[in-house]
């Protein structure tokens, strides 16, 4: 029996069980079709899981635990979801380290310093950016950055030979326009405007009167931030920012076209690589065999449980910062 | 006048400025932040700039309704886009019109029957869940439940793209459904209306606008999506104007098969599709806004 | 409830009402101290709507002063241009002079960061940031460079003693500030100001959320600080101003039937006794005893 707060005006008074008769046809089948809408969620989610766990079967079967967890992916024999992992993770992290600052930057800017009438042609301006397809920053990024980065990833390259951590970072022989640093930069681009507006959301709902507390003690500008509004946005923030990395991971078509095209684990950020979701894009269409087909799956799969993991994780930070700030 | 006067002690005291590293440390702050505002201005112009610059050099309305597609080598001027708008409109267009009215009658549920049950709430949570996953998934999803038995064709790109659509079209409809005053409903219960008259005569209508702005915006995030389309509707050289049998195509495929390619006439395409489907976004995009606009006057 | 008439007559009562008398306890008038805020001909407006027209007073040192009057009178606003807190809301503009010490607190060079340091404000809903209690107490110092963790624990401790705080909370300064009651969370917020070591202490209506006891101890409070800073507090609650105020400034509304508008003036300004004793403006008397307000 679900937990009604206030009576429903739609039922008789008296009556417990709201499905009861009474209720004439078409009012029911309404409520039904609205329940079976709601539900369809739930359902699609469940059906994704069993679906593609089915299909990946013999990919689970035949690679085993060991074929599974190494790095290599060729499409012939070794089918490890390691090296595509490592790409997916490594681009995504470059894309929070660039775009983090960068979105809370805005947050900031939108709630704090720009007053609020004036804030409104700059928020387009960040929804400009959100409605560009994945496919053109893809485009874009192959045609116009990944060439104009060669050459600087190129210079970096030389600048940096030999000295110890930064060689191994950003130096190497196969250097190329095409790379995991390529992929972050783009995904940064990408995912700023989700994090930037989920924390002006969350930033918005600190209370005036905290702020005032600290101006009167005498605060700057900068100071009532690091003191009233920090404290209060922290979790919202986090949700945000995780809610940017499980974007970044799924992010597709703009990854495939700027990450290059080999799998492997290394250090090097401005060498090739790949990401879990760019190998399925781009190599689905020769993937004949079972098993190579099967393992494509396996990783789409692979790639779900990883971001509804993120995305819960974040929703979590974002309802328990939202419930502290109706409480507290 | 210098800002100095005496305390009681008879010390000085001093109203200017504070110290030169707090009211620096503030500056800094506050330029790093228009900075930041900045740098993700940079990308966006240069992005539009290019998209026009070398798009508009595709654009022609044998570019736009052509319905040859032709092979990568060829240059500009030969055939045109024509399949993939047609593509792009009818899949998209399709999608909306599973994905939308679920979406609301969805959300529905969840504002007007829900409550605060437990259904409910997971619905909700799984709903913005669901919006984070990948939209390849969806296509991997379809292909697997659909495509294999039934081959490709643009409606399993439809539905693909519906998957996408539905949690976005749920969530923004509830949160605009909320904001409708209970005042609306208690009144026309009280004329003894039952709740699904309710909701349809008086709580849709209220909340309309912005679920129509909602819904836009999540069609303009559809027709940007080529992942799902990817294992769903295949490709062709000609239209296909069976959007329920055979293989299709659609603008972002084509951009990101000419993308991948070398040649310049490809690529001349690629830009001349990108320019299109960027059109056609921002054109749903500021239909939204005008809507949400026409929204916030009428609550006034 | 407002002034209904902007005239000057008042009705006489066929009884005599009785006078809010000045209780035992209040403070001997003693020879006034030095000025701390020079208030002259200022009205303060938001936007083009004026919130207070023509306010002259003297605000002197080591002194409650109190400002009372019915709701929209203006006394808050007139409180928070003493430490520019109004240049927070866009659009406020202060015409006329106001000044802090002899220097012109709306001098071109006066930074308003500053003005806050030295004239601190305490709210009406207590606002502890959401850190420890510890955390909440150093906030201020630390802004101001204090660093050292043995100084800033004898200044949490100052402050906490001299808010009449430190018995109940030094086991927990560690817990978050949220979690006091009402009365601690105000007397946390008092602490909070009186850290940096202010000259003045602006209280908006500090006791209107606060039960009779948690008021009583806030009364306390103010009575023992005053030796040490100068408290300009706004109340609703006259019995209140009685109880701690040295001076009482009787603010009211003033409505324009033509234009339709009102604005806030300050009525009459004088010794906590002489107002409510022998009030000179007969608005004063009738707000004081009461018919009013």
């Amino acid at each position: 029996m679900s937990t009604m707060t206030k009576a429903d005006p739609a039922t008789p008074a008296g009556s417990a069980n709201p499905l009861q008769r009474r209720r004439p046809l078409g009012d029911r089948g309404f409520q039904l079709v609205a329940l079976v809408a709601g539900l369809l969620v739930l359902i699609i989610l469940v059906l994704i899981t069993v679906t593609t766990a089915q299909q990946s079967t013999t990919w689970f079967t035949t690679a085993g635990f060991k074929g599974i967890f190494s790095v290599s992916f060729d499409g012939n024999t070794h089918f490890g979801a390691m090296g595509v992992l490592y790409g997916t993770v490594i681009s995504s992290v470059i894309g929070l380290i660039v775009g983090v600052p960068v979105s809370i930057g805005i947050a900031l800017l939108l709630t704090q310093v720009v007053p609020a009438r004036l804030a409104r042609p700059f928020v387009y301006v960040i929804d400009l950016l959100a409605v560009v397809p994945s496919v053109v920053w893809g485009l874009w990024g192959i045609i116009v950055l990944v060439p104009w980065l060669q050459k600087i990833y190129h210079d970096i390259a030389s600048g940096v030979k030999g000295i110890p951590v930064l060689d191994s970072l950003f130096g190497g022989d196969a250097v190329g326009g095409a790379s995991f640093f390529t992929a972050g930069l783009i995904l940064a681009i990408m995912i700023t405007p989700i994090i930037s507006s989920l924390s002006r959301e969350v930033i918005a709902t600190v209370p005036d009167i905290d702020k005032e507390g600290a101006y009167a003690l005498g605060a700057t500008r900068w100071e009532m931030i690091r003191g009233a509004v920090w404290p209060h946005s922290q979790g919202g923030v986090v949700g945000a920012i995780l809610v940017g990395f499980g974007r970044a991971m799924g992010e597709t078509i703009a990854v495939a076209l700027v990450i290059g095209d080999s799998v492997e684990v290394t250090s090097h950020l401005f060498y090739s690589g790949h990401s879990i979701a760019a190998i399925i894009a781009l190599q689905f269409g020769e993937a004949t065999g079972g098993e190579f087909r099967s393992a494509l799956i396996g990783l789409g799969l692979f790639l779900f449980v990883l971001t509804i993991g993120v995305n819960l994780v974040a929703r979590w930070f974002v309802e328990r910062a939202a419930r502290r700030a109706r409480g507290a | 006048m210098m800002a100095a006067a005496s305390n009681s002690l008879g010390q000085p005291v001093d109203l200017r400025e504070p110290s030169g590293w707090r009211r620096s440390k503030n500056q800094i702050m506050t330029i790093l932040m228009w900075l930041a505002f900045v740098i993700v201005l940079i990308p966006l112009a240069f992005v539009l700039v290019t998209l026009v610059a070398k798009g508009a050099d595709a654009i022609s309305l044998q570019f736009l309704t052509n319905s040859t597609i032709p092979p990568n080598v060829v240059p500009l001027g030969v055939g045109g886009m024509g399949a993939a708008v047609v593509g792009t409109l009818e899949i998209t267009g399709f999608a909306s019109l599973l994905a939308i009215p679920l979406g609301v009658l969805g959300a529905v549920y969840l504002n007007e029957y829900g409550g605060n049950g437990i259904l409910a709430r997971l619905i909700s949570f799984m709903s913005s869940v669901m919006t984070g996953v990948p939209s390849i998934v969806m296509g991997l999803f379809i292909y697997i439940i659909w495509v294999l038995h039934f081959g490709y064709s643009g409606m399993a790109g439809s539905f693909a793209l519906a998957c996408l659509m539905l949690p976005i079209v749920i969530r923004s409809s509830y949160e605009m459904l909320r904001l409708v005053p209970d005042s609306l409903r208690q009144g026309s219960y009280a004329l003894g209306a039952t709740k699904a008259r309710v909701t349809v005569t008086v709580v849709l209508p209220a909340a309309l606008s912005g679920i129509v702005s909602g819904a836009l915006l999540a069609v303009a995030r559809a027709a940007g999506e080529t992942a799902p389309l990817i294992f769903t509707i295949l490709t062709v050289e000609q239209t296909n104007p069976n959007l329920f049998s055979g293989p299709d195509t659609s603008l972002p495929l084509q951009i990101f098969s000419n993308a991948q390619s070398a040649y310049v006439g490809a690529n001349a395409r690629a830009w001349g599709a990108a320019l299109t489907l960027v059109a056609i976004t921002f054109i749903l995009m500021i239909v939204a806004r005008i809507v949400t606009a026409l929204f916030t006057r009428n609550t006034r | 409830m407002e002034e209904q008439q902007d005239q000057l007559k008042v009705q006489q009562d066929a009884e005599v009402l009785p006078k809010l008398a000045v209780p035992e306890t209040a403070p001997a008038p003693a020879a006034a101290g030095a000025s701390i805020f020079d208030v002259k001909n200022t009205s303060i407006y938001y936007g083009a709507f004026r919130a207070v027209t023509d306010v002259s007073l003297t605000v002197h040192e080591n002194e409650i002063t109190a400002f009372i009057g019915p709701s929209g009178c203006g006394k808050t606003t007139v409180l928070r241009s003493l430490n520019r807190m109004n240049d927070l809301i866009p659009g406020a503009r202060v015409e006329g002079d106001i000044n802090y010490r002899g220097v012109p607190l709306y001098g071109s060079d006066v930074s308003p960061t500053a003005v806050r340091r030295r004239i601190g404000m305490v709210f009406q809903k207590a606002n502890p940031f959401p850190k420890s209690i510890y955390d909440n107490i150093a906030y201020g110092p630390r802004i101001n460079g204090i660093r050292n963790k043995g100084k800033l624990d004898e200044i949490v401790e100052r402050s906490l003693k001299q808010a009449a705080l430190w018995d109940e909370v030094k086991d927990r300064l560690n817990k978050s500030g949220l979690g006091l009651s009402g009365g601690q969370a105000q007397r946390l917020c008092i602490a909070r100001t009186l850290a940096v070591e202010p000259d003045v202490v602006l209280m908006d209506e500090p006791c209107s959320a606060l039960d009779p006891i948690a008021t009583g101890r806030i009364e306390d409070l103010m009575r023992e600080i005053k030796s040490r800073y100068t408290i300009v507090i706004v109340t609703h609650n006259m019995q209140q101003a009685t109880r701690v105020s040295d001076r009482t400034a009787f603010y009211s509304v003033l409505r324009d039937e033509k234009n339709d508008t009102r604005t806030g003036v300050l009525v009459e300004y004088g010794r906590t006794a002489q107002i409510f004793e022998d009030p000179h403006d007969s608005r004063t008397q009738a707000y004081v005893t009461g018919r009013m307000g």
